[in-house]
């Protein structure tokens, strides 16, 4: 944006992290090697900066940590709920207090905004571990039953989009409910993870409660098939949700899954235009759109189609993208190569079949992993960008003429996971929202998380919820 | 210049129905989304040399206001030297845009800012109440005018805008933009902290517009709620919409409660982002302020000296 008031590079500084050369396994309270001595790297993705090498573990490791973790849970669960809380309020405490360093951290490892690390995710972290805390006394209230038990052994799989959020979403509810946890984060983003090995540690929270295993998508599938795993919690693509649903079907492991969506955010003509034009921003270039209950669908009402756009693209062509360290970025870097390559080759396929591309202005990184925010207009839902999830900053465009045409659209989609009302009539807002299938629906906002808040998916988004009283039921023996 | 609403737009004001249902047909104010951006866009990081451009252009834009009862020729001329000279240590220093002041200060101010750039405005038309009849209002606006009144603020009829007789506060306007005749720029306060709901401030400042306003400004300084990053932001998008719908465009003046320099860069930082440079002068964007003026200072000496000098540093009027 060349402009007279153009706003000088206000970086956050890196020296609050420090980062180590290379980092073990956290197994049974100790960072240790993995057993085959494997390791792999760990890259910032808007620089392609090598961060740290961290230990890859193998099927021996994953034994060892379940182990761990089953030898710890006899303690754990025994434990009367006021102890677990204090715990749980404790480390919830000291992302607090690490909460800079945290977010530096997370931006290093995985290309978002600092503004978003710094405003969003973080203060979201804490505020899951305090809320799961304030009901690890009050299960026996939840609407369980007098005496829910926990599950066991909690065998979690996180992506890379929201690193220590998704671990939060995890480890909070298990932790809270007396299970015990061993915890794979992706590839491309384990550094959070391991830095709340150290918390645990910190928090003197007893060993092998919580285990983080490094590793790529077999370290996972090892975890997911290990005999001695109760529970099985996942985060990630619709594709690798189902191989685990495979891999479970049949055992006594109880399972949720929280996978991909394509969530539709309709914007009636009555709508407040200017709010509903942020409400579009934020719902798919957070997080440059990598959000699973992005709103990467477009339905506006044929009527304001001209006059929505026309304010869209002007408010585009102000987002700044860059250095996401620097406090005034808006738009980061992609997470990784793989998935720019991915988000490139399916806006290629929408341009192919005939949609029409549009970007602003806007100068990309020489180094790193990059893309412009885009949208496309004239979609249809036959249009394969309509219909895959691209988990990128790329908006679809689609029109409709009535609320019914609006509902039905909304819903023709394999996913159903999120979706957005924009109207200024109430009742309107209750109507349709009755008809979605999802399983969010924000009215006039978008992509608001909150604790106390259930979220899950229908169809091929998953199962199970997360967050609020929901979550405690898939961690426990009801 | 019988009407002045845009051609464009000129069947809008042919009856209090066609207006209200005009007016009406505006799109909503989500208060909560709007809050939310004008919170989000107050958190830009703003430093070294945008820092030093943005109080620059912060002092270039006030609009250095006294309008208490006890008002004399003396604190008026000393307001004059200020504006014009606001630094003595630092004759870099830009000058304001305006001293502001009640109409029969006019010739006073007008007399001490001679010879610069600094333009007289004045609080004409039965200020701040506005409860005066119209006649009364004209003629305190002809005075102002005639003793060399550059600009006039104006306050709108709240009583007849919150019943409803849209048109009579159309009239008036229009009125009394005829009474600014050719020299005088016409700033229209809406005092939105008594219009009570965001919907209301963006019809009030379309109403403004379509009448005629060269400015459009939040308040008088003398209610309890004042400027708000997010009133300042919906009247930025309703300039911004009425120049795409006619291609006039209409300045922005938040005034009272903007008393710090991280304030003021907040609300240039909305300005920025919502319609961009073509606003960023002062011809175009204005702070109605007293206090604000001196901590732009303090902190303009804090960038030159690296030292925090301190309120003595800089002159009490």
């Amino acid at each position: 944006m060349a402009s007279a008031f153009d706003y000088a590079p206000a970086p956050e500084s890196r020296a609050i992290v420090d980062i180590a050369p290379s980092y073990g396994l956290f197994i049974d309270g100790e960072f240790t090697e993995a057993a085959d001595g494997k390791v792999f790297k760990t890259v910032s993705p808007a620089s392609e900066e090598v961060l740290s090498e961290i230990a890859q573990a193998g099927e021996a490791d994953v034994d060892r940590a379940v182990k761990a973790a089953r030898k710890a849970f006899e303690k754990w669960s025994a434990l009367p709920g006021t102890e677990r809380a204090k715990y749980l309020f404790r480390i919830a405490r000291i992302i607090q207090e690490r909460s800079r360093e945290l977010a530096v951290l997370e931006t290093l490892d995985n290309g978002k905004p600092i503004k978003e690390t710094r405003d969003a995710d973080l203060p979201l972290v804490a505020a899951h571990f305090f809320y799961y805390a304030g009901w690890a006394d009050k299960l026996g209230h939840a609407g369980f039953g007098t005496n829910p038990r926990p599950l066991g052994v909690a065998g979690q799989v996180i992506p890379w989009n929201f690193p220590l959020l998704m671990l939060a979403w995890k480890i909070a509810p298990a932790l809270a409910t007396g299970n015990t946890v061993v915890l794979k984060p992706a590839e491309t983003t384990p550094l959070s993870a391991l830095f709340f090995a150290d918390i645990c540690r910190q928090a003197g929270l007893p060993k092998g409660v919580v285990n983080i295993l490094p590793g790529y998508g077999d370290t996972g599938a090892a975890l997911v098939a290990h005999p001695d795993v109760n529970k099985v919690a996942f985060t990630g693509s619709t594709a690798v949700g189902k191989q685990i649903a495979k891999t479970v079907a049949g055992t006594r492991k109880k399972l949720t899954l929280e996978l991909g969506g394509k969530g539709a955010n309709i914007v009636f003509d009555d709508a407040p235009i200017d709010q509903a034009v942020e409400g579009i921003v934020n719902g798919i270039f957070f997080n440059q759109g990598q959000v699973c209950c992005a709103g990467s669908r477009l339905l506006v009402q044929e009527s304001i189609q001209d006059e929505l756009l026309d304010s869209l693209k002007r408010r585009l062509s102000t987002l700044r993208l860059g250095d996401p360290l620097d406090k005034n970025t808006d738009i980061g870097a992609i997470n990784s190569e793989e998935q720019l390559t991915r988000i490139t080759s399916l806006v290629e396929r929408g341009e192919s079949e005939g949609a029409e591309r549009w970007s602003p202005a806007c100068e990309l990184p020489s180094a790193g992993y990059w893309f412009a925010p885009t949208l496309f207009t004239n979609v249809t839902q036959a249009h394969t960008i309509a219909r895959d999830e691209i988990f990128g900053p790329v908006l679809s465009v689609l029109t409709f003429r009535t609320p019914d045409e609006a509902v039905a659209k909304a819903n023709n989609t394999q996913y159903g996971l999120s979706a957005g009302i924009w109207t200024e009539k109430g009742s309107r807002i209750l109507a349709v929202a009755n008809k979605l299938r999802a399983g969010v629906v924000w009215s006039n906002t978008f992509n608001k998380f909150d604790p106390t808040s259930p979220f899950g998916g229908y169809k091929e988004s998953g199962f199970g919820r997360e967050g609020g009283r929901h979550g405690l039921e898939a961690y426990l023996d009801v | 210049m019988s009407t002045a609403a845009p051609h464009a737009l000129a069947d809008v004001t042919a009856s209090d129905s066609t207006l209200r249902r005009f007016l009406h047909g505006l799109p909503g104010v989500d208060p909560v989304g709007l809050e939310a951006r004008a919170a989000s866009l107050g958190t830009r990081s703003i430093k070294t040399t945008a820092k030093a451009y943005a109080i620059d252009l912060a002092i270039s834009m006030v609009d250095l206001t006294t309008l208490e009862g006890a008002d004399t020729p003396g604190k008026v001329r000393s307001l004059g030297a200020k504006a014009v000279l606001p630094d003595p240590t630092d004759r870099t220093t830009p000058a304001t845009a305006a001293v502001c002041v009640y109409p029969d200060m006019v010739p006073t101010a007008k007399a001490a800012v001679a010879g610069s750039t600094v333009k007289v405005a004045s609080v004409a038309t039965a200020f701040p109440a506005g409860r005066a009849a119209l006649s009364v209002k004209l003629a305190d606006v002809h005075e102002a005018v005639s003793a060399g009144a550059d600009e006039i603020d104006m306050v709108i009829d709240r009583g007849a805008f919150l019943s409803g007789h849209y048109l009579k506060v159309h009239e008036e306007i229009t009125a009394v933009k005829e009474a600014c005749g050719s020299t005088a720029r016409l700033k229209v306060i809406f005092e939105t902290g008594e219009l009570s709901t965001y919907d209301n401030i963006r019809r009030a400042s379309w109403l403004g517009m379509l009448a005629g306003a060269d400015f459009i400004k939040t308040s008088t300084g003398k209610v309890a709620v004042n400027a708000t990053p997010a009133n300042t932001l919906l009247m930025l998008e309703a300039v911004r919409d009425f120049r795409a719908q006619t291609g006039v465009q209409v300045g922005v003046k938040p005034a009272g409660g903007i008393r710090t320099t991280k304030d003021a860069i907040k609300f240039l930082v909305l300005v920025n982002e919502t319609v961009g440079e073509d606003w960023l002068d002062n011809h175009w964007f204005r702070f109605g302020a007293s206090s604000l003026l001196n901590d732009l200072l303090m902190q303009r000496q804090k960038l030159a000296t690296g030292r925090y000098s301190g309120p003595d540093y800089v002159t009490v009027d």
